[in-house]
């Protein structure tokens, strides 16, 4: 089958899953001529995060167009600020160029036909696979005068894992960025006390990474011990 | 008395503290000045859990104050990244654990998003979602009121609260067999259907709870000492609210009748009958009359929810959604022993079918798998919004789970409420805040 014969955004779709890393590859672990099943030649890909087209369906362009006129006019411009957006779910994710972080928040808030009041806090997740945006932090906003919802995400590298503060727009990001420190190791640039807040003040490593060490439990039973979880045998 | 790099660190020992000032005076150490730093907690009774508190003080009056939080991490975020996605209700229900209710909703919500089954789940389901959470918010505010009186010096209050809690826990316990911790709500659905004799207990408790509530009103709603403590104290408007990120009471004691059950209904609240309270005082007492309110609202629902359980046949009704990839396979029954089991169940997957003990099997031992993506959804706790924000890559585990606790959030208005108030009125703001720390540290 060629991709002429293909609707275009199916074919959009599997050329995108097709250029994904692979995140591993066989079945029940056998590997050589033993694998009488076929499944030995699996290829499991990492699921894409495609850029959804317009319409985004729902309020989500007019959030989208009143955000795009603001950063036109008064900032970097929409493309250079908004890396990607994704509705998925029937939420609106905006991925956000760290630099313009603290500028995109700042108009979610303070435009009038977007009003984003409340910012719900930060939320890391660690992706090491993704070469250059390991580390990622998502804040969830929410417009009490408009009744919205969206979300902003932002990513850094592992090598430099600078993002900036969101504490002069959003005074409630102060300890959630405090924890995003703590368990991702995400420096937040203008903080002004970036402490840790959950684990002791002398801790080392940052425990929600996925890099993080886990202990086994010392349990010995005839010579064997059970492994950490994350090295156990498991259906995956 | 020791010279340090900071300034002269004076040691007291108790009734020494006019010799202290004295000689503080005549070594001309900031004379006049009265500053002290004090520790305040992790283990007092007043500081509602494990929560420590730095306060400086100049006299009576408190000019600065810093919570210290941490003592009760226990990690359940990562842990849920290690269990199948069932059993990730078990870890978050245990994380503010006067509200397991409301986490196992708020995390099952953002599994069935993830699913696209929110539409699938079933309405028997929805409503035992909103009874259990309704007696949930009635426990959890008997709890804070009830602390509340305890930490002004009051006791009897906190034994009424307690006598009320009591009630909504024994049904909790009749209904999902346990007090706290139920893991009751699973995604898809709820565990089991209310056993025999729920809706006439039920009935009791909606019979006699008014009464109780209005006697613990009588007692504390205009006693002259509690409004005395209470009254504009603690004070936070809607200004510090929406930059301090503060959602529940104590935002609706500023006058917005901001609640999530009306603004952004989930599990069918849109067609329940019920009013959002609300107060523009902005301090202590109208966070806790908001509270009283609330608990009359809740058993107004609650008679809404046994109204509608009443009227359908369970057996024709199912609680858990109609897809054997995501359902739990079983409906429990307690056996002769106390213990639950099914017994159709097992002669079905032990004598009749192969096919669905090796389904049984997958199932619980692999769980199901999630499409990837992620989602936040949200409820209204008893403290405020209680969020969700869940990763999936597609696994039958999750990537990332993180909860945004009211509790954590609000916790950071303290400093806002008390300082530049006298130190008593410290536990008045916490108390008004109710806290959960197992919520804050999780």
């Amino acid at each position: 089958m060629t991709s002429e014969n293909l609707p275009d955004r199916a074919a959009k779709a599997g050329e995108e899953r097709l250029a994904e890393q692979v995140a591993r590859t066989g079945m029940f672990g056998t590997e050589d001529t033993g694998d009488t099943s076929g499944y030995g030649g699996l290829r499991v890909r990492r699921a894409p995060v495609p850029s959804s087209p317009r319409p985004y369906g729902s309020y989500f362009d007019e959030i989208a167009d009143r955000l795009a006129d603001s950063l036109d006019s008064g900032g970097p411009g929409f493309p250079e600020a908004i890396e990607q957006v994704v509705v998925e779910n029937g939420e609106l994710n905006m991925y956000v160029r760290r630099e313009h972080l603290v500028t995109v928040a700042k108009m979610l808030r303070d435009e009038p036909s977007l009003a984003f009041e409340l910012c719900l806090g930060v939320s890391g997740v660690h992706y090491p696979w993704q070469p250059g945006r390991e580390l990622h932090a998502v804040y969830p906003l929410l417009s009490i005068t408009h009744n919205r919802r969206m979300r902003l995400e932002v990513s850094a590298p592992d090598a430099d894992p600078h993002i900036p503060s969101l504490v002069d727009v959003y005074p409630t990001c102060d300890w959630h960025e405090r924890e995003a420190w703590d368990f991702f190791g995400i420096i937040f640039d203008g903080h002004p006390a970036l402490t840790r807040i959950e684990m002791p003040d002398d801790w080392k490593g940052h425990p929600q990474r996925k890099d993080y060490p886990l202990g086994g439990i010392p349990v010995e039973y005839r010579g064997a011990t059970i492994p950490p979880p994350d090295e156990r045998r498991a259906y995956e | 008395m020791t010279a340090e790099t900071e300034g002269r660190v004076y040691n007291l020992a108790g009734q020494d503290w006019d010799e202290v000032v004295a000689a503080a005076d005549e070594a001309g150490d900031r004379p006049g000045e009265e500053r002290l730093v004090v520790n305040m907690g992790p283990q007092h009774p007043s500081t509602h859990g494990v929560l420590r508190l730095i306060l400086t003080l100049d006299g009576e009056t408190v000019t600065e104050l810093r919570p210290v939080i941490g003592y009760l991490h226990t990690g359940i975020e990562k842990n849920m990244e290690f269990r199948t996605w069932t059993q990730g209700v078990t870890f978050c229900t245990r994380a503010d654990y006067l509200a397991p209710i409301f986490n196992e909703v708020a995390y099952c919500l953002a599994v069935e998003r993830l699913l696209g089954i929110e539409a699938d789940v079933p309405p028997r389901a929805n409503v035992l979602r909103v009874l259990m959470m309704e007696l949930n918010r009635i426990a959890s505010h008997m709890t804070a009121v009830g602390t509340f009186g305890l930490e002004l010096g009051a006791t009897t209050v906190f034994l009424y609260g307690c006598r009320e809690r009591e009630k909504a826990l024994d049904l909790f316990e009749l209904i999902s067999g346990l007090r706290m911790n139920n893991g009751y709500i699973r995604p898809g659905g709820v565990s089991q259907d209310l056993p025999s004799g729920a809706l006439e207990k039920l009935r009791e408790f909606l019979g006699v709870e008014p009464a109780l509530i209005g006697e613990m009103r009588a007692l504390f709603d205009d006693n002259p000492v509690f409004r005395g403590r209470a009254k504009n104290v603690a004070y936070l408007d809607l200004t510090g609210c929406m930059a301090l990120g503060v959602t529940g009471p104590i935002l609706r004691a500023t006058g917005l009748p901001w609640d999530l059950r009306k603004s952004q209904p989930y599990c069918g609240y849109e067609t329940y009958e019920f009013a959002v309270p609300t107060r523009d005082t902005c301090d202590a007492y109208g966070r806790y009359i908001i509270r009283m309110d609330e608990l009359e609202q809740s058993l107004k629902i609650i008679e809404q929810c046994v109204d509608r359980l009443a009227a359908k046949r369970p057996a024709h009704d199912p609680v858990m959604i109609d897809d054997p990839k995501i359902g739990w396979p079983a409906q429990l029954a307690v056996g002769a022993d106390g213990l639950g089991n099914s017994p159709a169940h097992i002669a079905r997957i032990m004598g009749q079918s192969m096919e669905a003990l090796i389904h049984h099997f997958k199932l619980v031992t692999e769980g199901f798998r999630v499409p990837a993506g992620q989602v936040y959804a949200a409820v209204e706790s008893p403290r405020g919004e209680l969020g969700c924000h869940a990763v999936s890559d597609g696994g039958t585990r999750p990537y990332r789970v993180h909860i945004r606790d009211p509790s954590f959030t609000n916790l950071q208005a303290l400093s806002a409420m008390a300082e530049g108030g006298y130190v008593a009125d410290v536990i008045v703001a916490v108390a008004s805040i109710d806290p959960v720390l197992g919520g804050v540290d999780r």
